[in-house]
């Protein structure tokens, strides 16, 4: 056993309805009636409350967790039902925080829920967490990867059960305690952007945020039990296409910024910075020297019987969601495949959002194509302003 | 040996999740593993030629940083060895930006930042 939260002397009584409710957990010799009131004694944190937020909350919920606080700031999407259990179909366009609340609510009424309708930033993330014993990190995007595990540490080594999911797979651990290794110990930095393919365009499982998420959870009631062995020092990869399991060592990093011996981060920083996102960004007519051209305008050109031909770098079962009979040539094929283009006509690139596009179409400049466009907004652009009979995806 | 490709970089190592080199290092077999693709190579190595600070490789379950040979490092054929890139996904989400991708790229969702999944 590594690490064990500090509870205060007098645990609060069960009453004989939480004693019914929980009675399959007062059985069990590890969690008992000692382990169901650190439980209810016990404040935890949910940043977010989407794929992994969703079950992480409702199994934390039903277990007893005493005060369960919910960071979002989202409203409910059609596509977040294939994965974001806690809400229903009649939710969308509700605030996740409140559709999450009302779920969580109606399963334990014993529970105290906390929301924060705000997105968690560097001015807010240390006034919110210092109430709380635990976080559980459900973001989805590295700035805030970054804020909650800094945040963590800084309030004194406040426990972080990390997940984070892609596609199929998922990675789990515990960051931020005292004894064990923080996020950066594992990533120093962030991947620059667009050196990676998007989440938004790689897709993910619907389970997959279902199984980390409750691995989360599972190491949440583990160090509030001071149970077990949690994974700190760990890292849990979760295959589901594979379904394999594989755990590899972390280890804390005598030079890390923020959890070193001389830390360089002693206060929360500009995360978007750090990131290299460059925030508000203006449509550009020509980015990175590859003239971006509107959905609309590439409509009216072609409705005009201009020579334009439509690239489409998006993979095979993409193009069989949505298509608008662009020549298909994956922009991992592209190099390949490069024979097949005619550099003596217009070529307007297009994926699903314009970013594997922009990089195609650098590619292709690369390679001496000058007659160049980027679909800006990519296919979604296209649904949204020339043809909406064209599903998004 | 053979060195596991994760789903991220699969598009640059012809789709195979599972790339067979001989080597008698780490270093070497990562030398014959960007031979072989060689658009992973500014995947995994930077402009200096150092391995990327948000790419981590595994020999089985041992990060080599902390190898005290580190990619000098003596492997067998039974030896195996794992990239692991930094993932942020919580789901996906159309206009997030999980991965962080070419600024403007994603139709203005910029602002979407720290949104929560």
């Amino acid at each position: 056993m590594a690490t064990t939260l500090e509870h205060p002397a007098a645990l609060p009584q069960l009453s004989n309805e939480e004693i019914a409710r929980y009675s399959r957990h007062l059985i069990l010799p590890e969690v008992g009636m000692e382990g169901q009131q650190k439980l209810k004694v016990a404040k935890v944190l949910c940043v977010g409350t989407g794929g992994l937020g969703a079950p992480l909350a409702f199994y934390l919920a039903a277990a007893g967790i005493g005060t369960l606080g919910l960071v979002d700031f989202d409203v409910v999407d059609e596509s977040n039902l294939q994965r974001q259990i806690i809400h229903s179909t009649k939710d969308v366009g509700r605030p996740k925080i409140d559709s999450a609340a009302e779920k969580l609510e109606a399963l334990n009424p014993h529970m105290k829920i906390v929301k924060h309708e705000t997105m968690l930033t560097s001015a807010n993330a240390l006034e919110i967490i210092k109430d709380y014993d635990i976080v559980a990190d459900g973001t989805d995007n590295f700035p805030t990867r970054y804020l909650v595990n800094d945040a963590c540490v800084l309030s004194g080594n406040k426990p972080n059960a990390y997940g984070s999911i892609f596609r199929f797979e998922g990675q789990a651990s515990v960051f931020a305690t005292e004894e064990g290794p923080c996020y950066r110990c594992l990533y120093p930095e962030p991947p620059p952007p667009g050196l990676v393919p998007s989440c938004a365009e790689g897709g993910v499982l619907g389970i997959l945020p279902g199984l980390v998420g409750v691995i989360q959870a599972t190491e949440v009631i583990k160090l509030i039990l001071g149970k077990g062995e949690p994974l700190i020092g760990r890292l849990l990869l979760v295959d589901s296409l594979n379904m394999r399991f594989r755990e590899l060592k972390l280890r804390k990093n005598p030079d890390c910024p923020v959890c070193g011996k001389n830390p360089t981060v002693t206060k929360l920083i500009d995360y978007e910075q750090f990131c290299g996102i460059i925030p508000e960004p203006k449509p550009a007519a020509v980015q990175n020297g590859i003239a971006q051209m509107s959905a609309v305008e590439l409509k009216q050109r072609l409705d005009s019987g201009e020579d334009i031909f439509v690239l489409d770098v998006r993979e095979p079962h993409e193009f069989q969601i949505a298509n608008i009979h662009g020549h298909l040539i994956p922009l991992g094929d592209l190099p390949a495949r490069v024979s097949e283009l005619d550099s003596s006509r217009e070529i307007v690139v297009h994926c699903k959002s314009g970013g594997r596009s922009q990089r195609a179409a650098e590619f292709l400049a690369q390679s001496g194509f000058k007659k160049l466009h980027n679909l800006a907004g990519g296919i979604t652009a296209w649904s949204n302003d020339v043809d909406p009979t064209i599903p998004k995806y | 040996m053979n060195i596991h490709i994760p789903t991220p970089l699969r598009v640059y190592s012809d789709k195979q999740d599972t790339v067979s080199v001989d080597a008698a290092t780490v270093g070497q077999a990562l030398d014959a593993l960007t031979a072989k693709h060689p658009e992973l190579k500014k995947h995994l190595y930077s402009d200096e030629g150092k391995l990327r600070s948000f790419v981590n490789v595994y020999l089985n379950d041992e990060d080599i940083r902390y190898l005290p040979e580190k990619e000098a490092t003596k492997v067998s054929d039974k030896d195996a060895l794992s990239i692991i890139p930094s993932i942020a996904g919580g789901t996906s989400r159309p206009g997030i930006r999980a991965f962080g991708a070419t600024a403007g790229s994603s139709t203005g969702t910029l602002n979407s930042r720290s949104r929560n999944e």
